[in-house]
């Protein structure tokens, strides 16, 4: 095993790494951050002096080696420095997700016992204020963002400016008790917690050593060659493993800039500004661009959109094959050489992915359509397969290598095999150390010898040694007459359609599947708009008799696609409704990072499902909905329920039946 | 500077109020034959958020258009920060330190967020026009400090998204927030606001109001508002002058206000026998 392995002399730790930087890379820019319209940057040596003083102003405030320091907010410099400074006094940084509501908050910081917390404004406080009322915890309140926070008691409470002013003036006192802390960190000592964010029952905290970050950053930036010219635009949340990844683990190892955007809405102007080198996104972030390019293409002119539609006849010829080095004929070479300069070089630039060298997406399957338009514009897009278990990296695609429908081969130093049942198993050193406080969950998914259940179904491609995921083991079932269930499998399907932003395909242990669908309200809006069809709310616009006819054909063409596959042919789905909200992560419908949870959404539900398959054609029902300041409200709605064509052998099947 | 008192009071929420920015004594404003407003008389002081409301027609907008300068009553005495004011042009009231916002948005449609942003720190350019014009030296180095100001503006505001975009394609809650943003611009001491929230959803009036809080408690500037909003005057002001008909029916907080008979017959109508 790899676990053995030593690294290159006594870089053990992210603090370690930072000192590399300083004497490597010092000059260079580390971090930047766009603040009142202006990228403001840091050098490694400026950094690293931010770093140290936030550190020693902790310590001064009477930070403990072991304890943990929670940090909520969005992606800043600020926040990233805590991190680290956390790590150097011997702390372990547990980063939360900032769009938590209090309740949720309450248990992580009550389970991790968090004394100190590093809160990037004033709405974070509240919740931890709020939150302090009921769990023991929060001792120390640190915030970045001074706004509005001149009333509040400050007994407890500092701004992080004022912790590092404290630190810088405590620099004698205090300076040879850091060093031994930084210097006491190894291999072993943890690099962060973070909390799984629960598809099923409460979040758990998975425990990362430096070990797991710093050899998986090792081996991923060598497989992708990242040095220390590459640009990110960080903006995922800072409490899911990736962004600590590659924020953190990949940005120190490599010596990388990492740039913060002004806020969320400001993004995409931020990423065309930076056109980061690598990047990554979750499906759907892909998806979104595309359906507002596409939004955008049908207003255009005429003579643009003609330019746009040959433009990309050639791109999907000839762009894919460019990219993965193979010969394409000289015609189509010229052809899209001049696309290059006509089409997509602006549109991509556009987008901010002049410059993306490597390009990832994960976390859910992408639609194929999806990713061949990225590739075709010659942006190197792949796939990963990942956990925060793992560190993230399972497998991953080698350039040269890409498809849509395999997530890669195994990533270096990872050991993958698939069990009996169909369950994807693996071993590397990003293993996690354990899961905090909860011994029983750490022996039931990670075996003696280190190896680690992820609980999703898949299967090696002979040919190719790429693997492919299925679905969720545990959400593969049986249908009544015994045929595979593989609701993620439809709903993927159905998700491709720029109509449809989530589905939930219902069928475990019943005569046929249904599904309830959402509709993409910006897709759907703007078709409307173009159609002079008028709708006061997303429930209104949800429940049009054109938008229910289009949602029918595309499950209809999903049945077709369905149906070919014997194995799968009987998943395709009978009846369907539109639902008159979106699933929210905030009701508890969805994760924080957008994944459904099937067992509330069936039980929340209920009366909808009970609709599905008593064969009535509308129900009514009375929704709980939370707003995002916590207050709950509730939206009635009598929403209508589709019977839809099916194919192939089920369909006779049913013929017969009936 | 005779006329400033010097005692203050203490909000319900523990702001300390100043002494007298503003004193309007007696103000008659009439045109020609009708008379807009009838020998009305409050103070507004420093520090607070002071609501002036009243039916359609009572009065309100002519109030404000006084107090901002822009009408000049035909009797009655305006005092601010101590002087008594005279007839003055709007370029002066803007000097003096008062800033206003619109009942009907009155932002340039085609120019960017940013650019109409700048049109509030317009007295705070001095560069002559050739050095304008060249954009050299003074006003170089004008335009960076007014774009840094402006800039925290912007944040403050949380409308970094639309820095570039051009006001007219905004939909009307971002522009009632331009509209602020350009007065903030100004660093005014008096702010006021002309029906802030007509036309918002709930929301919107949620955002607006949040933003009128904060703007106080972060510059303590003294705001002057005119809303028909009842709940949202309620919540948001310190004292309250209610106008019916020209003339003043009532003043005094918010409680005071609700538990006034003239005010609840202004409001409710009431049976003449």
């Amino acid at each position: 095993m790899t676990d053995q392995q030593t690294p290159v002399g006594e870089l053990q730790s992210i603090p370690a790494l930072l000192a590399r930087n300083v004497a490597r890379f010092g000059q260079r820019p580390a971090y930047r951050e766009k603040e009142y319209g202006i990228w403001q940057s840091w050098t490694w040596a400026e950094a690293a002096e931010e770093i140290r003083a936030l550190a020693l102003g902790l310590l001064a405030l009477g930070l403990k080696p072991g304890e943990h320091v929670a940090i909520i907010g969005r992606n800043r410099p600020a926040h990233y420095w805590s991190m680290m400074a956390a790590q150097m006094c011997g702390a372990v940084p547990v980063p939360l997700y900032q769009d938590a509501v209090a309740e949720e908050m309450a248990y992580v910081l009550g389970h991790c016992g968090a004394r100190f917390v590093i809160c990037g404004d004033q709405e974070q406080v509240d919740k931890v204020l709020e939150v302090g009322q009921t769990v023991e915890g929060a001792e120390q309140i640190i915030y970045t963002d001074k706004r509005g926070m001149r009333k509040y008691d400050h007994s407890h409470m500092n701004a992080l400016a004022d912790v590092q002013a404290e630190g810088r003036a405590a620099a004698q006192r205090l300076g040879p008790q850091l060093d031994a802390l930084i210097a006491g960190l190894d291999y072993d000592s943890t690099c962060v917690m973070l909390y799984t964010s629960g598809t099923t029952g409460k979040p758990k905290g998975v425990v990362l050593s430096n070990r797991n970050i710093i050899e998986t950053a090792k081996n991923t930036a060598e497989f992708d060659r990242l040095d220390h010219r590459e640009e990110i635009v960080a903006y995922l949340p800072m409490a899911w493993v990736g962004d600590f990844i590659f924020s953190m683990g990949q940005a120190v190892w490599s010596g990388f800039t990492v740039n913060c955007p002004e806020g969320a809405h400001t993004m995409m102007t931020d990423m065309r500004e930076i056109g980061p080198t690598y990047f990554f996104a979750p499906p759907r972030v892909f998806e979104g661009q595309l359906t507002s390019v596409m939004i955008r293409m049908e207003d255009a002119g005429r003579v643009k959109r003609w330019l746009f539609r040959r433009g990309m006849e050639i791109a999907r010829r000839a762009g894919p094959a460019l990219l993965d080095g193979k010969s394409v004929p000289l015609g189509d070479r010229l052809a899209y050489g001049l696309g290059r300069i006509f089409v997509f070089g602006p549109l991509k630039n556009t987008l901010g992915l002049s410059r993306v060298r490597v390009g990832y997406t994960a976390g859910e399957a992408i639609g194929p359509e999806i990713f061949d338009f990225y590739r075709s514009l010659g942006i190197n897009l792949k796939q990963l397969y990942g956990q925060t278990e793992a560190s993230v990296f399972i497998t991953q695609q080698p350039d040269g290598q890409v498809r849509s429908d395999t997530v890669g081969v195994p990533s270096p130093g990872v050991e993958v095999r698939i069990g009996e049942n169909g369950e994807v198993y693996y071993r590397s050193p990003g293993t996690f150390v354990e899961y905090f406080k909860n011994a029983d969950s750490t022996a039931s998914t990670k075996d003696a010898q280190g190896w680690v259940a992820t609980g999703d179904a898949g299967f090696f491609e002979e040919a190719t040694g790429h693997l492919r995921i299925i679905d969720r083991a545990k959400d593969v079932g049986r249908m009544a007459d015994g045929s595979m269930f593989a609701p993620k499998y439809v709903e993927n399907k159905l998700k491709f359609y720029p109509n449809i932003l989530e589905a939930v395909v219902i069928g475990n242990g019943r005569e046929y599947c249904t599904a309830m669908i959402n509709i993409d309200l910006s897709a759907v809006g703007n078709w409307a708009e173009r159609n002079n069809i008028s709708y006061g709310s997303y429930q209104e616009l949800a429940a049009h008799p054109q938008v229910y006819a289009t949602v029918r054909a595309h499950v209809e063409e999903v049945n077709r696609s369905v149906a070919e596959d014997p194995m799968l042919a009987g998943c395709q789905v009978h009846r369907f409704l539109v639902l008159h909200k979106e699933l929210d992560p905030d009701d508890g419908e969805m994760t924080r990072t957008r994944k459904v949870r099937r067992a509330v959404i069936n039980e929340k539900f209920a009366d909808l499902v009970g609709a599905l398959y008593d064969g009535s054609s509308s129900i009514y029902t009375e929704t709980e909905v939370t707003y995002e300041d916590g207050r709950k409200g509730s939206i009635k709605a009598t929403l209508r329920i589709e019977d839809v064509p099916v194919f192939g052998q089920t369909a006779q099947q049913k013929v017969a039946a009936e | 500077m005779n006329q400033m008192s010097t005692e203050g009071y203490v909000t319900a929420d523990g702001r300390q109020i100043g002494g007298v920015l503003m004193e309007m004594k007696n103000i008659t404003l009439r045109f020609g034959g009708v008379v807009a407003i009838k020998d009305i008389s409050f103070d507004i002081r420093q520090g607070e958020i002071r609501a002036i409301i009243g039916p359609n027609g009572a009065g309100k907008s002519s109030m404000l258009n006084v107090i901002s300068g822009f009408y000049h009553p035909q009797e009655g005495e305006v005092w601010f920060k101590g002087y008594r004011r005279g007839p003055m042009k709007p370029y002066q009231v803007a000097r003096l330190g008062i800033a206003r916002t619109f009942q009907n948005i009155a932002l340039f449609d085609g120019m960017s967020v940013l650019d109409n942003i700048m049109t509030g720190r317009l007295n705070r350019m001095k560069a002559g026009f050739l050095s304008q014009a060249l954009w050299w030296g003074a006003a170089e180095r004008e335009e960076n400090e007014n774009r840094e100001a402006v800039e925290k503006i912007i944040d403050f505001l949380e409308i970094q998204n639309i820095r570039k975009t051009p006001v007219g394609r905004l939909p009307y809650g971002l522009k009632k927030r331009v509209e602020l943003a350009r007065a903030l611009a100004a660093e005014p001491q008096l702010l006021l606001l002309d029906e802030p929230m007509a036309g918002m959803n709930v929301e919107e009036k949620e955002d607006m109001s949040r933003f009128i809080l904060s703007v106080n408690d972060e510059f303590g500037t003294t705001i002057c508002l005119i809303e028909h909003d009842m709940g949202v005057v309620m919540d948001l002001s310190d004292r309250v002058v209610v106008m019916d008909y020209g003339k003043k029916i009532g003043d005094g907080t918010p409680a005071e206000v609700r538990a006034n008979q003239e005010v609840i017959d202004a409001y409710l109508g009431v049976a003449h026998d």
